[in-house]
């Protein structure tokens, strides 16, 4: 590549880029867009500054024999980062709901419940899985390819790019620049901003599979591409909004009223099935078989998994919509499909846990590998109970109430949460050449911590979401209601206390899990050879 | 007839039924005979190329 001129092009954007966000900077709107402006100048200055300093300088050749490898290493780093940040706002909002006082005045429009709860569902979702899934995508389609990730350096455009739409996404939320969409509450320039770094994601992706030396796509590799791809839609359609000035970050949605509300959980349910399922079923078919050291159970039942989950979830979001204006044939469509959905998932649930199968022995001896099959066994679960609460006569008690709750961080600390950790555990040793771990009796704190702190939520959560569920609709002799809503509140007090309890031991665990990863680098002895593939047993 | 009736009525019958041939040919697909090297030798395409990528030569061979 012509560095010498392309650095030139790289110049004049930069430098563009730094003018317009001064310039936006100081007509802004509200503080919001203001504060997003300044971080986008500091950036774009900084980087033509470096840009500048390594012009004319000779470019480092990009070596093609071996895998790119510094950037999964840092999406690691930032995984665990993000994950502890998310899991302690977590707790903090946890017992923000048990202990009102603690949404202190002085904190008031930046601390509350209502500001901190967007801030903790993104960085879990979003800043911790979605650096697991873009580190763990960059690692198995390099391994599973034979070739190096395409693009050259545009892997670290994703990988920093991604980073500051977090930080954008982030202080939005504090400072209340949002569009009120669950899940998707960054507003329209980062919203553009996240498009931009996802298609380079999709061309560092794509470009790798092109250009592999194996015959055929490993199907953790088809799970990526679907999760990726998918994504893509469902951000752009979802966020067809029109900015009121450019200089604000207040914005109208295009669609209005139940077509609003469909696109919505539309998006919404896709999000948890491509995001948090495709994307991380990816994960769980290279890393359970390659902890396992044994192929995957039936490669057959992987394909047959993957086409019916794709074929599938698509259509499952309306069972969000019950009960409102929604044409009840969609809310029923909805319903009969996410029930179908339980065939797809048990059996992708049954291929990782078959996968052990004449290995079960190693359950006693590799915590990793026992956190791998507790995730499974979660995903298993909360596959089965997903269904079940988007049948309409049980929807009708569950919905609106902490039920739901329980029932999503059932799947998204018992499954995306204990697969990603058992993702690093083995990444750490490979990408950072060590023999072994540092300490597997952390890892066994670490594993039990977090699944009794996951059952404590789980099932403070289901004891709460049905008394809540049934309180609100119990009437006495004459049809009036009993209770109101604010004795479902004190009713729930000390559910809500287990939950935060839960929530501390959750944390607990992933702090024991940095220390550990950090002790593997800092301490843990070199591999002697590079010939083993074996790097944690 | 209007634009969503006609899209409707194309999407329950026609594209229902393309939809659901593929899926099931995508199982008669996975299963037809001979597949089973194939497939043996897609699932250990992971204990490979652990360390760095194949050589160039190796794969136009």
């Amino acid at each position: 590549m012509n560095t010498g001129t392309s650095n030139y092009v790289k110049l004049v954007v930069l430098a563009l880029a730094t003018l317009f966000t001064m310039i936006a900077a100081s007509y802004a709107r509200d503080l919001a867009y203001q504060v997003h402006m300044i971080i986008f100048m500091i950036v774009a200055g900084g980087l033509f500054l470096v840009t500048l300093r390594a012009t004319d300088e000779p470019a480092k050749p990009i070596p093609t024999n071996e895998y790119f490898d510094s950037v999964v290493r840092a999406g690691v780093i930032a995984t665990a980062f993000w994950g502890v940040v998310g899991f302690l706002v977590g707790v903090v909002i946890a017992f923000q709901l048990a202990f009102p006082q603690l949404n202190f005045e002085w904190t008031q429009g930046y601390g509350n419940f209502g500001r901190l709860r967007p801030l903790h569902t993104s960085a879990v979702i979003f800043a911790f899985g979605g650096n697991a899934l873009i580190a763990s995508s960059f690692y198995i389609v390099q391994r599973t390819s034979a070739a190096r990730l395409w693009g050259g350096n545009l892997g670290w455009f994703v990988f920093w790019g991604y980073q500051l739409f977090i930080v954008l996404a982030a202080t939005g939320y504090l400072l209340g620049g949002t569009q009120s969409k669950e899940y998707a509450e960054p507003e329209w320039y980062v919203d553009i901003w996240l498009t931009i770094v996802w298609v380079a994601f999709l061309a560092c992706f794509l470009g790798t599979i092109i250009r592999r030396k194996e015959p055929h796509i490993y199907v953790a590799n088809w799970f990526l591409l679907s999760f990726i791809v998918t994504v893509a839609m469902l951000h752009i359609v979802n966020n067809i909004s029109i900015p009121v000035s450019i200089w604000g970050s207040k914005s109208v949605q295009v669609f209005s009223g139940v077509q609003d509300a469909m696109v919505q959980w539309w998006y919404g349910h896709n999000a948890v099935g491509f995001f948090l399922t495709a994307g991380f079923l990816g994960m769980m078919y290279y890393f359970v078989p390659k902890q396992a050291e044994r192929p995957v159970f039936s490669y057959k039942l992987s394909i047959i998994h993957f086409w019916a989950l794709i074929f599938l979830y698509i259509w499952a979001g309306p069972h969000h919509l019950h009960y409102t204006a929604l044409p009840d044939w969609a809310s029923t469509l909805g319903m009969v499909f996410s029930i179908i959905l339980w065939m797809p998932s048990w059996g992708g649930m049954i291929n990782g846990l078959m996968t052990l199968q004449g290995a079960w022995d190693k359950l006693r001896t590799d915590p990793v590998l026992r956190m791998m099959v507790t995730s499974l066994a979660f995903y298993g679960m909360s596959t089965f109970e997903g269904p079940m609460m988007s049948i309409r006569s049980v929807n009708s008690l569950s919905h609106y109430t902490d039920w739901t709750i329980g029932h999503v961080h059932s799947g998204a600390l018992g499954w995306n949460g204990l697969i990603t950790f058992g993702a690093l555990y083995y990444l750490v040793p490979v990408l950072w050449k060590r023999e072994r771990l540092y300490s597997l009796s952390l890892v066994s704190w670490h594993f039990w911590l977090a699944t009794i702190g996951i059952v404590l939520y789980a099932a403070s959560m289901w004891v709460t979401g049905i008394m809540e569920g049934l309180m609100w609709r119990e009437v006495d002799a004459n049809g009036f209601l009993v209770n109101s809503f604010a004795d479902t509140v004190s009713a729930k007090f000390p559910m809500y206390v287990v939950r935060a309890l839960g929530g501390v031991l959750f944390l607990a665990g992933s702090i024991i899990m940095c220390y550990n990863l950090w002790m593997t680098v800092r301490a843990a002895p070199a591999k002697a050879t590079l010939g083993t593939a074996v790097p944690a047993e | 007839m209007e634009t969503y009736s006609l899209l409707r009525e194309f999407a329950d019958s026609w594209m229902l039924l393309v939809l659901f041939c593929v899926f099931v040919g995508i199982w008669f697909w996975v299963i037809r005979p001979g597949s089973g090297k194939a497939h043996r030798e897609a699932a250990t395409m992971i204990f490979r190329n652990d360390e760095r990528p194949a050589p160039r030569e190796e794969a136009d061979k």
